[in-house]
């Protein structure tokens, strides 16, 4: 490949200094992400996975901060970008959809307003074209009766309608990538199967990458075609999605997967991993992993096992590096 | 019900025809100027189930389909509009029963909520806590009992006996679920009403907490109410379900045939827009609309305006719910073999 990826990650730290010393969210992870691609970020609460997106996206907040490694867009470097250089790229190159669509939109603006405005701070577009693509857009996202909706404001639009506009408004300026984060968390199931269907339709009508941040294995194992298994800041497993899902390598994955209640098959008992992720300022020395995993040895509790190859995907773990080595 | 003969004997809890309706009306000074009228929101209809001993009985639904507004008043958090609730035949609404009476039957029944966060005092040790309702039924009377069995308590639901001394911000999640767990069971419970119990957690905790209750039915014969919004822990915990749309319960059937076989229109489109591991990459149909609006909701059949089978009849006419056995739907195009608008 001679093209630089979409995105690139490499060695991303994030610090948070407190009064009792510095806590690290996010420790040394490196992934790439292609054009078009739909990388799915998994992991349980506090695994880091909001805190890389707002990290891409120039939006950690203080006294959060990228305390090493590069983050590339084409190549071209953006972590260390000014604040108006990174506010110019931010809704431009990189859209964002959060969670919750009420706190994402200002209920005091028409939503009409809210995506014109978006449209021309980041195109060279008279304020006629921003409207008309505006309403083409709310058309495109699924509003009924768009043109008239545009004088609307937040509060008249029910939870999945108003997902629906945080996708237009996200998608205005046409951005290379698309960063969600839990995009259909807040919603009912019969919505979110819609949000997810046409997040998926849109972005891949516009070619726009998306890294979906998500708890929810289901919504990933539908939408993504890779997908990053996020545990104590660290990547514990990376791959296609098929081959994590159905052929986990790495104990912790292993263990998630069987913990997650199916709509098939017939399991008396779930997996359980015991214990709990550990909190920031007390992440276990070498594997973070190690003291809950069942096939721990000496070198997990003193080492930190990096990526290596496990078939398609890339896991970190030293069993697996003895298994191999065993086998080959 | 048609099978009560059969079922009576054992079922520990009998809802009959239970309504709530909320008031929901502006303010009286509004409504004369603005000649707006009573607004009423009817957050559940008619419900009718019974639930076995140590049978786990579940509801489903989306936000807003009643389903916790059941759970209350079963325990009696929420009066009732209309409808009798039957605990081992004692109609929990009727004035009748004495004080100790009503007291015994509350203390057989015990309630498991959402938030663990906000369902713990947070000023109060967990000893304390669990104590409470030791205290409350004076089940024992001496300190040293008391201790001696909040101490049993934590160890049942797998913590340690010191934890006691420690306040709720000390555990994560999932430990205070466990705590809340312990608390309910401290009254010697026979039947506890589970609130969305794992909603808040992740899932390798999820699967704890359910192991957890799943060991802890076994073991004490409990009998549970299971609401969730989530199929596939409704699938895992309960022997029968009930599915809820818009405050009406619209198809109830074992576990196993609801899942392999779902009749109502709304529990098929329910189980296609669930995302599974199974399914990678398969399309799936996606549902058209969102849940109306409960204070106006739509006239005949609620879910008419979403239901791919609706036709003139299901627009004005409300499905009446018919039983077969301990299952039952309500909806007329199942009833009428109707494939087809």
């Amino acid at each position: 490949m001679t093209q630089p990826p979409l995105l690139s990650v490499k060695d991303l730290r994030v610090e948070f200094p407190t009064r009792r010393g510095i806590l690290t969210a996010i420790d040394g992870i490196s992934f790439d992400l292609r054009e078009g691609e739909v990388l799915g970020v998994v992991g349980e609460s506090g695994a880091g996975k909001s805190i890389t997106g707002t990290a891409v996206i120039g939006l950690l907040e203080p006294p959060g901060r990228i305390a090493g490694g590069e983050i590339r867009l084409k190549g071209e470097r953006i972590d260390n970008l000014s604040q108006p250089a990174m506010r110019k790229l931010r809704g431009k190159r990189i859209g964002m959809v959060f969670q919750d669509p009420l706190t994402s939109l200002n209920p005091l603006f028409t939503i009409g307003d809210q995506i014109i405005e978006t449209i021309l701070t980041h195109l060279p577009v008279s304020e006629r074209e921003a409207r008309d693509r505006a309403v083409a857009l709310l058309e495109e996202v699924g509003i009924p009766a768009a043109g008239q909706r545009l004088n609307a404001y937040p509060h008249q639009f029910s939870g999945g309608m108003r997902q629906r506009v945080v996708i237009a408004l996200a998608l205005c300026a046409e951005p290379e990538l698309v960063i969600a984060d839990e995009p259909t968390t807040a919603l009912d199931v019969s919505v979110q199967a819609q949000i997810i269907r046409l997040l998926q339709r849109v972005c891949r009508d516009h070619g726009t990458a998306v890294m979906l941040i998500t708890h929810d294995m289901g919504v990933i194992a539908e939408t993504a075609d890779r997908v990053a298994v996020m545990y104590s800041g660290r990547i514990a497993e990376i791959g296609p999605v098929r081959d994590v899902i159905k052929s986990p390598s790495h104990p912790y994955t292993i263990g998630l997967m069987g913990a997650i209640p199916s709509l098939t098959g017939d399991h008396e008992r779930l997996t359980q991993i015991p214990g709990s992720m550990p909190r920031l300022d007390s992440i276990p020395a070498g594997c973070a992993f190690n003291p809950r995993c069942s096939l721990v040895m000496d070198r997990c509790r003193s080492e930190r096992p990096q990526l290596i190859a496990a078939g398609e995907s890339q896991a970190a773990c030293w069993k697996l590096l003895e298994t191999e080595r065993a086998a080959g | 019900m048609t099978s009560a003969s059969t079922t009576e004997a054992s079922a520990v809890v009998e809802v009959t025809a239970l309504s709530r309706t909320f008031d929901v009306s502006k303010p009286w000074l509004n409504r004369v100027l603005e000649r707006s009228p009573k607004a009423f929101l009817k957050a559940a209809q008619e419900i009718s189930f019974s639930i076995d001993r140590g049978e786990t009985f579940a509801l489903v639904g989306e936000s807003g389909s009643g389903k916790s507004t059941v759970a209350k008043m079963v325990v009696g958090l929420l009066e009732a509009s209309s409808g009798a609730i039957r605990i081992e035949g004692v109609d929990m609404r009727s004035r009748k029963q004495s004080g100790a009476e009503m007291r015994d039957l509350r203390r057989r029944i015990q309630m498991i909520f959402q938030d663990p966060y906000a369902s713990l005092n947070p000023r109060w040790r967990v000893d304390r806590i669990i104590a409470e309702p030791i205290r409350a039924f004076r089940l024992e009377t001496s300190e040293q009992a008391i201790s001696a069995r909040v101490g049993e308590l934590l160890e049942l639901v797998r913590l340690h006996p010191r934890d006691g001394a420690k306040y709720p911000h000390e555990f994560s999640g999932g430990q205070r679920q466990r705590i809340c767990i312990a608390r309910a069971l401290a009254s010697k419970p026979e039947f506890l009403v589970c609130d969305e119990p794992t909603s808040a957690l992740d899932v390798s905790v999820q699967a704890q907490i359910l192991n957890l209750m799943k060991d802890l039915q076994d073991e004490f014969q409990l009998t549970y109410l299971f609401i969730s919004h989530d199929l596939a822990v409704v699938r895992h915990m309960a022997r029968r379900i009930g599915v809820m749309y818009l405050g009406r319960l619209v198809e109830v059937a074992e576990s196993h045939d609801l899942f392999r076989n779902p009749r109502h229109p709304y529990t098929r489109m329910l189980l296609a827009a669930i995302p599974d591991l199974e399914m990678t990459g398969q399309p799936r149909r996606t549902v058209e609309g969102e849940i109306p609006n409960p204070i106006s909701p739509p006239t005949g059949c609620a879910f008419h305006p979403r239901c791919p089978l609706a036709n003139a009849r299901c627009a004005s006419e409300l499905p009446v719910f018919r039983n077969d056995g301990a299952m039952g739907v309500a909806c007329h195009a199942v009833e009428e073999g109707r494939t087809a608008p």
